[in-house]
């Protein structure tokens, strides 16, 4: 793995900038804020959060206004040159590679003596840098200036006072990279790692830095002490998650049958024109009733929840909640083996699994990345969360209530019951294939960050949202068109076969035929399962979650149904896309396919003991 | 000889050595090594890990690693 990991750091370094232009490395340590200096300078829109190890690769872009000559490259955040994380060892791998004219080394204005160690060892190797003193608000808010001409003359370099978030000082700071990447000199090459230099970081951090008031303010400390108190640590994170899933689903009924009718509307439209053209009238309804038909109904029935979901998420990935998360499931996941960063990944799996597993690259120990990466599908991604709010709600009004908190308090039951299967599954592993002792674990907690609520629509609609979306969109369409082609021929149609073939299969799980086949034909994405299940009951396209529901209970779904197929939808093989990254990530055919046993089994487990008992 | 491990909350003391142990380097990246100051601030729900402040950063650290921290105490930390 390790291997591979090298080797995708050797592609992307190939891909930097040519003859003929400036490069320029950006270095410091994690979570001050270098990718929002990065996307600033560069206009680039790199997804930045508030928690330490969200860079793991290094991205290139080129300085605004610079006419793509100086190519500004964000390297990963490091605490040293000296020790051997992935990230430090990008770090050291860029600077001993040689040939970057200047760099860029972010500090924490709010906390600059931890920022100066990597400082100092960076200028220790190249003269050619400027100092970019960041969170500049964010140090003034808590009492702490820095006195910048003081430091710029202790450090022998210039240092540029920013706040990138809101863009204070960065015309001086890009200004300061032309100048010093234009001037002349060797260009900026490593040969050894530095000496850690503590000592003379805290030297000069007490003759720049004077403060108000004391570094850990009392709002904080409480805030803190409350989400990982031991009576209100737990339950407020299952609170806060409950809510968020109550939000989503309330919010999201309305919207979806607006946009169902809107898109059933339209396919109206597009029918009746291409009905005037001369084309073949089994190609029009294959475009229209198949294709079209299945597109659309995945986009109402995913498109509100997501936008909904995901900026709900980003917010409080923004506001620094998420380091939290993985302080307070450190225990648990270490009594099983792993260590509290797989919670994090486990919380990106929420949104998409693939890139839960691609944040595993995290986790310091190899052992544990591979768990984490076997297992992140356990978490059901925003794909399957719609398909879930539905059986959830489902499952209220056969328990007898129609409410949407019950509902909600449902689905929050469905996804614990998703993170105690990661936890026993990670034991399995952690006791049998991959044995060994949880490594160590050391975690920086960073300051609770007030969210920017433009920026986090802007970046959850279009980065994540339409990313989802554009990717279910592109697999529902050949989908839908596939599955109108099997659908010919009435009660002969091949797909009313596969349905029967696959029934009394079906009936052991406690669903039936129709049922096994929407989740099989939900593989290459599975976003698509319900839409497909409905198509496959009624053979008609169009439904909103609530028209859903309605078809689900026409079919004889009582309890014992929708948590059979709750089961199977939640512990699901991984789509296309996640097997994939999975592949990638393990380096190894055999891993993927350990990812895709894994949930399948357990899925079919429960379901198989809840069809027997219910 | 104490361990940081044994420190109390809102605990002040200075670390006078790091034993051996995995997490000995990022430890020292993150600026725990000798003659720094830390400050045990809370724990997770299970009690461990603890957060301690570092450098005026929260760091969360094992209780196994923070046995590993040979330190001293010195005056309580006075809340703000």
């Amino acid at each position: 793995m390790g291997k591979e990991m090298k080797k995708a750091g050797a592609a992307k370094r190939k891909k930097r900038p040519e003859a003929g232009e400036s490069r320029v490395l950006l270095i410091g340590n994690p979570n001050v804020g270098k990718s929002t200096v990065f996307n600033a300078l560069t206009g680039a829109a790199r997804h930045t959060g508030n928690w330490t190890g969200k860079t793991v690769d290094s991205a290139v872009g080129y300085l605004k206004g610079s006419g793509r000559r100086i190519a500004l490259c964000d390297l990963p955040g490091c605490y040293g040159l000296e020790a051997t994380s992935p990230e430090e060892n990008e770090v050291r791998a860029a600077l001993a590679e040689g040939g970057a004219s200047c760099a860029v080394i972010v500090c924490d204005a709010s906390c600059l003596e931890r920022s100066l160690n990597t400082a100092l060892q960076t200028l220790s190797v190249t003269r050619r840098a400027v100092v970019c003193l960041n969170l500049a608000d964010e140090a003034a808010k808590h009492g702490v200036f820095v006195d910048t001409e003081k430091l710029s003359e202790l450090l022998g370099a210039e240092v540029v006072l920013t706040s990138a978030a809101s863009g204070k000082g960065m015309k001086a700071l890009a200004a300061a990279i032309v100048r010093e990447a234009s001037r002349g000199g060797d260009p900026v090459k490593m040969t050894d790692p530095p000496k850690p230099m503590w000592g003379e970081a805290a030297r000069i951090a007490s003759q720049c830095v004077t403060r108000d008031t004391d570094a850990f303010s009392a709002r904080r400390l409480k805030l803190d002490r409350f989400l990982t108190g031991r009576l209100t640590g737990l339950f407020a994170l299952a609170a806060l998650l409950a809510l968020v899933f109550y939000i989503t689903m309330r919010g999201a009924e309305y919207p979806s049958r607006l946009i169902s009718l809107g898109l059933s509307r339209l396919l109206q439209t597009v029918t009746r024109l291409l009905e005037k053209t001369p084309l073949p009238r089994d190609l029009i309804s294959a475009l229209c009733e198949g294709g079209l038909g299945t597109l659309f109904t995945v986009v109402a029935v995913m498109l509100p929840p997501m936008a909904i979901f995901f900026p709900l998420f980003t917010f409080l990935e923004d506001l620094g909640l998420l380091p939290r998360i993985a302080f307070d499931m450190d225990a648990p996941f270490r009594a099983c083996g792993s260590c509290g960063k797989q919670a994090l990944t486990c919380c990106m799996g929420f949104g998409c699994n693939a890139a839960g597993a691609i944040g595993c690259r995290m986790i310091d120990s190899p052992r544990e990345r591979l768990i984490g990466v076997l297992t992140n599908s356990f978490i059901p991604c925003n794909g399957r969360l719609p398909s879930l709010a539905v059986l959830a709600s489902l499952a209220a009004a056969c328990a007898g209530s129609g409410g949407g908190a019950v509902s909600a308090l449902i689905l929050t039951g469905f996804l614990v019951l998703a993170v105690l299967m990661t936890l026993a599954v990670t034991k399995l592993l952690s006791v049998t294939l991959l044995r060994g002792k949880p490594s160590s674990f050391v975690l920086e907690l960073p300051p609770f960050r007030r969210p920017k609520i433009g920026q986090i629509l802007v970046r959850s609609l279009i980065d994540r949202t339409l990313f989802v979306l554009s990717r279910a969109a592109a697999v529902a369409f050949p989908a839908g068109l596939v599955l109108w082609l099997l659908s010919r021929g009435g009660a002969e149609a091949p797909i009313c076969r596969v349905t029967a073939f696959l029934d009394p299969a079906g009936r052991l799980l406690g669903v039936d035929g129709a049922s096994l086949t929407a989740l099989i034909t939900g593989l290459p994405a599975n976003e698509l399962i319900m839409p497909m299940l409905v198509k496959l009951y009624t053979g008609a396209a169009d439904a909103d979650m609530a028209a859903m529901r309605a078809v689900l209970t026409a079919n004889g779904w009582g309890l014992k149904t929708t948590l059979c197929m709750t089961w199977l939808m939640l512990f699901h093989s991984p789509c296309a896309a996640t097997l994939l990254t999975v592949r990638r990530e393990t380096g190894s055919f055999g891993w993927m396919l350990l990812s895709v046993l894994l949930p399948a089994s357990a899925g079919v487990l429960l379901a198989v003991l809840t069809a027997a008992v219910l | 000889m104490d361990r940081l491990s044994e420190l109390e909350k809102y605990g002040v003391c200075r670390v006078e050595k790091v034993l051996p142990c995995p997490a000995k380097e990022r430890l020292e990246a993150l600026g725990v090594f000798p003659g720094a100051e830390l400050v045990k601030l809370f724990t997770a729900p299970c009690g461990d890990p603890a957060a301690y402040l570092v450098k005026g950063a929260a760091v969360a650290i094992r209780r196994d690693d923070a046995a590993r921290i040979i330190i001293k105490r010195s005056a309580e930390w006075e809340r703000k």
